[in-house]
């Protein structure tokens, strides 16, 4: 991506433009650099030891072998002896997962948007403050907001306590260890990330563009459709990412607040680490699955934005 | 929560300087030790204490070998564990002769079979592993392992397990009655059956909460700890420690010596400080558990003499160590946990 720098560096020309385009090599060194020790290199080694062998009670063994890739596609049986048909443990796995970050990407985009609206609509000296309230509770560690909320939601806590005490239900609502309760937890954890792309893409809309089809008879619906979306669609597609990919890999919100019963991506990969199968290959290989997944996600988010400039 | 980092004399660290007599690093689980007894110990040999927690064997073994060894002095692990630590090459010997206080051991907890002759661990706490039940949601009879792997209707669906894969399976092998260490491809398909069946009318797994979701009554039974029950317990819960009839989990804790620890000799200062009874019994006064030093008895709370869950009743059953597995058994049983939780 940085690589593409010089070509676009075309537009002011004369001897200033020469000037920075020589000094652009030297300048992108420590971009590189970074990129090389924080991206390149931990993968190349997850990769190399998605391939090697286990060691048995954690660690590798550096024998080469697809073993890992084996046991995440194919199932030969609970004693391994069985003819291999598809394994849809993990595939089950990766699509509740999916699912998970799906729903709370929806449900910030929901709340996302009309709040980011709000706030970009504000004039300029109240702005601020509403972005400084967005990001209060984000001073404080994930952890405890995730142990926070499910005080909150749990049979006798103050949600369920204060329905039941103005008579709305009569049992307390099962929220805690549910798939909702974890679907809220990474809302909340992943809220701002949606709102502050989308209050910049609104911040910089303009405004008399809604005058001027208003003017032309456009309904409110019809502005907000053709006009407003998209002006700001880079800003919803950035915020989408930005929450549905870490939520993808979350594993505090379902081991907290959905009890542990049940997998996610993150949690599988946790538990080949930290317990006690100790299967670094496995969980180095289903690593490697999900980056690509991602990978794919964002190439296909590439590719609509590149066809959406040429247009 | 997992990773808490105790930094337990932070003033003596910033105090200590030049005068300080070193530091010791402890690799702990949670909730463990009372952090009067660390500044005790500091207070009386002028040693630093740092504190890691975790919170299964588990994870302790996992991150040693990940390269944590070699950054602590001391670990905590279970019977089994010490037994796999030593065979992982993870853990120094020490001679009797490096501790004054050798002799306080228990005679019953000198020649263990996972550390036979003591050579590089004490004991430090015993106790049981079962599960308890909140007494005004469940009155019948709970002395049978089926109130956590078929519950009575009353119990179903506010059910904590352990999220520890050794005690879940022991405890489910020692309920179908099959050995802990299976090769009969029947007894493992019942237990895996068994266990997926007994899933559905649980909760939650969770080990560091099973105390808090007891009390807080997000759960009306729950595997657990004898004496995290009767913490549990003092803390207003009203629950009942089970002695099932088919049989339960006994382990004893202890405190091993690391491979290349960064301050051995303050680390055998700390084991011996261990072995007092004074001291030992204030480590049973806090956990709840059971002392394996003899002479701790004048130094005991009564209310800890007379739990009930350090008392079990006469008929109860005995106690079973958890088994370590050789590794092609053990593949089995890591299978059946993925499974379970997936």
């Amino acid at each position: 991506m940085a690589g593409m720098a010089p070509e676009s560096g075309t537009g002011g020309g004369g001897k200033a433009g020469l000037g920075y385009r020589k000094l652009i090599g030297p300048l992108l060194v420590p971009t590189w650099v970074m990129i090389g020790i924080f991206l390149v290199l931990p993968v190349m080694l997850m990769a190399v030891y998605s391939f090697l062998t286990k060691e048995f009670r954690g660690g590798v063994v550096w024998d080469f072998t697809l073993a890992a890739y084996d046991q995440f596609f194919l199932n030969r049986g609970l004693f391994g002896d069985e003819p291999p048909v598809i394994e849809w443990t993990y595939i089950t796995i990766f699509w509740r997962s999916i699912w998970q970050a799906a729903v709370a990407t929806l449900i910030c985009l929901a709340v996302g948007f009309p709040t980011a609206w709000f706030i970009a609509t504000r004039p300029p000296k109240s702005r601020a403050i509403w972005l400084f309230l967005i990001t209060v509770p984000y001073w404080v560690n994930l952890l405890i907001r995730t142990v926070s909320l499910k005080f909150l939601i749990r049979d006798n806590g103050p949600l369920n306590e204060s329905l039941m005490a103005i008579g709305l239900i009569s049992d307390p609502l099962p929220l805690v260890n549910t798939n909702l309760a974890v679907q809220l937890g990474l809302f909340y954890s992943y809220l701002p990330f949606m709102v502050l792309p989308i209050y910049a893409a609104v911040e910089r809309y303009n405004f008399a563009l809604s005058e001027a089809a208003a003017d032309l008879y456009a309904s409110r619906w019809v502005t907000l459709r053709e006009i407003v979306l998209p002006v700001v669609k880079p800003g919803i597609i950035a915020g989408c990412i930005l929450v549905f990919v870490p939520s993808l890999g979350a594993f505090l919100a379902p081991d907290l607040l959905g009890g542990a019963k049940t997998f996610m991506i993150g949690s599988l990969i946790d538990e080949q680490f930290r317990g006690s199968q100790g299967n670094w290959p496995f969980g180095a290989a289903a690593a490697m699955i999900l980056m690509t997944l991602v990978l794919i996600v964002l190439m296909v988010y590439a590719r609509a934005q590149n066809k959406a400039e040429a247009r | 929560m997992k990773k808490l980092l105790s930094t337990a004399t932070a003033f003596a660290l910033l105090a200590g300087g030049a005068y300080a007599e070193g530091s010791l690093s402890v690799y702990h689980w949670f909730e463990y030790i009372p952090q009067e007894l660390v500044d005790k110990f500091t207070a009386e040999t002028g040693i630093a204490v740092t504190i890691d927690t975790y919170d299964s064997n588990e994870s302790m073994l996992a991150a040693l070998k990940a390269g944590k060894l070699g950054q602590y002095d001391v670990a905590v692990p279970g019977d089994y564990m010490v037994e796999i630590m030593a065979k992982e090459g993870l853990l120094d010997s020490f001679a009797p002769a490096d501790l004054p206080n050798f002799g306080n051991i228990a005679p019953e907890w000198l020649d263990v079979p996972f550390d036979s002759g003591r050579k590089s661990s004490i004991p430090y706490q015993w106790g049981s592993t079962a599960f308890s039940v909140n007494r005004d949601v469940y009155t019948g009879d709970i002395n049978t392992l089926a109130m956590i792997f078929d519950p009575p209707a009353e119990l179903q669906g506010k059910i904590n397990v352990l999220d520890s894969q050794g005690e879940v399976l022991a405890l489910g092998s020692i309920y179908l009655g099959i050995p802990q260490c299976s090769t009969d491809k029947e007894q493992l398909k019942a237990l895996n059956d068994m266990l997926i069946n007994a899933k559905q009318h649980w909760a939650s797994f969770g080990s560091d909460t099973a105390k808090d979701v007891l009390v807080s009554g997000d759960a009306a039974a729950g595997m657990i700890y004898n004496g995290f029950s009767a913490k549990a317990r003092a803390e207003g819960a009203n629950v009942e420690y089970a002695y099932p009839k088919e049989g339960f989990v006994v382990w004893m804790d202890n405190v091993v010596l690391l491979k290349d620890a960064p301050n051995r000799d303050n680390a055998l200062k700390f084991m011996n400080f261990l072995l007092d009874p004074e001291n030992s019994a204030a480590v049973t006064n806090y956990a709840a558990y059971t002392s394996g030093v003899t002479g701790v008895e004048p130094f005991l709370d009564e209310a800890i003499k007379s739990s009930p869950e350090n008392n079990p009743p006469a008929d109860a059953p005995k106690g079973s160590f958890i088994q370590v597995c050789d590794q092609e058994t053990q593949t089995f049983y890591d299978a059946i946990w993925t499974n379970l939780k997936k």
